[in-house]
């Protein structure tokens, strides 16, 4: 290292200016450059016992990918990450790094923390970039075993991924027109370039990976078609991901312009409502609020400003503190000029006499003490209520596990919640070569959790099938 | 792929399609829908499945060319691909023998009710047939629908064939000759099914009627198919299409559906060449 370099100072990634992006919708963080990538990845220490790698729910080999991009090997560097993560492209940007790998940085205290996740998604960037498509897998040996995953979100690719390494026949059914889950019609362009989604997705059919889409497992065919003589699977994975969602049940809350995230994040990511000439119809608020303080509610944020929204305002029931979004998300909302209504609950949706939002009325909050969650419960102030005008809702408060399967497979125990029961070490159901992971499993978390639990259950097949 | 095997043309607006889908044929009972996509970047719009061949491989849809999606699937033609075709949906009606049956429809909403009174008329079941329309040329079906039904019974506005007005009319007739019945499934324009369940209801029947509201993804996940049954959201995408039509909160079934009536006339204007006002 030179001498001269900061071991303790991250090198920073570019940004669109907030004043610009928030009219586009073009990736908003613009990348590490070779040298950029170089510098940052120079300030590991190497650590022996790596306590970054047990920060992460896929155990990436951090320390050996960085050294990698250090020798300007950046090819080489990717395919150390794809050892252990099916989609270093999306990691590289969702994944709350901070939280995970970064914390664990020795580093992290004295200085800033290696950025991990920039260099993951540097490295990925690189080796798609210059087309240098992985060659080891070409030639895997085939087991004669037949797998059916159910959803291409994050965990059903994770797990499609290392199923299909070990010589398994991997067919994934999606219900959409297109594969990806969340990463596809929840994620937006701005945070997750839908064409990097595409190439990491087309990269597993590469390797042999079957997807058939338009196919709803519980109605096109249910689980015990797969394991029929007709599709002839010997195991299922079901990485379904929590589907419905979830609204506050106040009044007004069915009026036109009020809409679940999932709805107005689809009509915009997944249909294409931003382009021009989209048929997908989206209502252009000039005033929108959202309820909520996930990623999820961020996204919806920024996504209104985009389409043209003059005030895109947050409104969530507990402090800044306990908001669950990334920081990053967050601060880019802030910088983009999302208002925050923090304690603050909405009791009523307001609408005209043609049932369309002109308003909602909250009540403002304090915390009390902590709930299940182990966060303070916010409790209403009395008489603090409140009014905001606004002309469209997201509701973004969570989702409910999809009910599909649950409905038609009666066999598989299924908690109060509605979230499938899984053996946590193994990702097995109660139903014999049926495993589990994600959402479904868990309830809303996030796509690395998603891509762990899709490991474990891989692990497991392979154990029980070969 | 789904080829489109057979397009007939029933009125003005209105076409059935005979399309490959082997799949949704075999798994499809009464009262099942399929979602639709015509053009990539295109919505997706939900049809009710009229009728299906298991050992043939199709389903039958019934098109009513009113937006920007069903008209450009107007213009598809035989040997033509449907993009995305996605199901069989939803739950099926709860077929049983239940007895006197009403199937009471108008609109292209007789495509669910041809499939449900088959299935009721294979359970044994007594089934008579209402439906409705603004004239005798804009009736659907009513051959396929004589054939299941015991009677068929036909309502116009304008009086050019049976009853002079509307279905609920009709019912209010054979209500009014002590007629009883013993379930009742109603499907058609919400205008309808509100009106004609409320006499139903009222009757002591138990009424089924099926929803068809804005429908995005069609497994649950958007809510934007959301209605209020016993003050409660349910989705008719996982929780209907059928509901119990006592428990339905009309009001707003009615406003969702006109969410998007603005742009729908624009996108109209775009199809047909025409300029729009907004």
């Amino acid at each position: 290292m030179d001498k001269k370099t900061d071991r303790f100072t991250r090198t920073p990634m570019r940004e669109q200016k907030p004043d610009v992006r928030k009219h586009n919708f073009d990736e908003v963080p613009c990348g590490y450059s070779e040298e950029e990538a170089v510098r940052e990845a120079t300030r590991c220490l190497q650590c022996k016992h790596a306590p970054c790698i047990n920060g992460c729910p896929v155990h990436i080999k951090i320390p050996e990918f960085l050294k990698l991009i250090e020798e300007k090997k950046y090819s080489d560097a990717a395919q150390k990450i794809k050892e252990d993560n099916a989609l270093p492209a999306v990691c590289g940007r969702v994944c709350p790094q901070e939280i995970q790998c970064e914390l664990k940085c020795v580093l992290h205290g004295k200085g800033a923390p290696i950025a991990i996740g920039n260099l993951e998604r540097f490295a990925a960037d690189w080796q798609r970039e210059h087309q240098q498509a992985p060659l080891e897998r070409c030639a895997i040996k085939k087991n004669g075993k037949k797998v059916a995953i159910v959803g291409s979100g994050p965990s059903g690719l994770t797990v499609a991924d290392e199923l299909i390494r070990a010589g398994f026949e991997v067919t994934i059914f999606e219900a959409l027109h297109v594969a990806g889950g969340v990463l596809m019609y929840g994620i937006p362009e701005f945070r997750l370039p839908k064409r990097i989604m595409q190439e990491e997705i087309h990269h597993l059919e590469l390797l042999g990976v079957k997807i058939e889409t338009n196919f709803v497992v519980g109605k096109t065919a249910e689980l015990d078609d797969l394991f029929s003589d007709e599709y002839g699977f010997d195991a299922i994975y079901i990485g379904s991901g929590a589907g419905l969602p979830v609204f506050m049940g106040i009044p007004g809350e069915n009026s036109v312009g009020v809409y679940s995230a999932n709805e107005y994040l689809t009509r915009s990511n997944l249909m294409g409502a931003y382009k021009q000439n989209a048929t997908t119809p989206i209502s252009h608020g000039k005033h929108v609020v959202v309820v909520g303080g996930g990623n999820v509610a961020m996204d919806a944020a920024r996504t209104a400003l985009r389409l043209g929204a003059e005030h895109s305002v947050i409104i969530y029931r507990r402090s800044e503190v306990e908001m669950p979004a990334r920081d990053e998300d967050v601060q880019h909302a802030k910088e983009e000029g999302v208002e925050f209504h923090c304690l603050c609950n909405p009791v009523a949706i307001l609408s005209d006499a043609k049932g369309v939002v002109t308003g909602i009325r909250s009540s403002r909050m304090e915390l009390g003490e902590l709930d299940d969650s182990g966060r303070a419960r916010p409790v209403a102030i009395k008489d603090s209520e409140f009014e905001i005008a606004c002309d469209v809702v997201i509701i973004a408060i969570g989702n409910h596990p999809n009910p599909l399967i649950p409905q038609t497979a009666p066999d598989i125990d299924i908690s109060s919640r509605g979230t499938i029961i899984v053996d946590e070490t193994t990702g097995r159901t109660s139903k014999k070569y049926v495993y589990a992971g994600g959402d479904i499993v868990t309830g809303s978390a996030t796509v690395i959790l998603a891509m762990g639990a899709g490991k474990i259950a891989a692990k497991s097949m392979i154990e029980d099938l070969l | 792929m789904h080829t489109i095997l057979k397009k007939e043309r029933l009125n003005e607006l209105v076409w059935r399609y005979r399309i490959a889908a082997p799949k949704i044929a075999k798994k499809r009972q009464a009262g099942q829908f399929v979602i639709v996509r015509v053009e990539s970047d295109g919505e997706r719009v939900p049809l009710t499945i009229a009728d299906a061949d298991a050992s043939a491989g199709w389903i039958e849809l019934i098109v009513q060319a009113v937006g920007h999606t069903t008209t450009k699937m107007s213009q598809l033609n035989e040997g033509d691909v449907i993009l995305d075709l996605m199901g069989p949906l939803g739950h099926p009606t709860e077929i049983k023998k239940y007895g006197r049956c009403l199937c009471i429809g108008g609109g292209v909403g007789v495509a669910a009710l041809y499939s449900i009174a088959s299935a009721l008329k294979a359970a044994e079941n007594e089934v008579t047939t209402i439906v409705g329309a603004r004239n005798q040329n804009l009736l659907l079906l009513e051959t396929e629908l004589e054939k299941v039904s015991d009677r068929l019974l036909i309502a116009t506005d304008d009086g050019s064939k049976g009853q002079h007005g509307f279905v609920s009319d009709v019912f209010k007739k054979l209500q009014a000759q002590g007629e009883h019945f013993d379930f009742a499934i109603i499907v058609g324009p919400v205008m309808m099914m509100k009106v004609t369940s409320d006499l139903t209801v009222a009757a002591g029947i138990k009424t089924l009627v099926s929803l068809n509201p804005i429908m995005i993804d069609g497994t649950g996940m958007c809510g934007g198919c959301r209605v209020c049954v016993n003050n409660e959201i349910k989705f008719a995408c996982v929780d209907g299409p059928e509901f119990d039509a006592s428990g339905v909160d009309w009001d707003t079934v009615m406003q969702r559906l006109n969410a998007y009536h603005d742009v729908e006339k624009k996108h109209q204007c775009k199809l047909n060449g025409l300029p729009h006002d907004g």
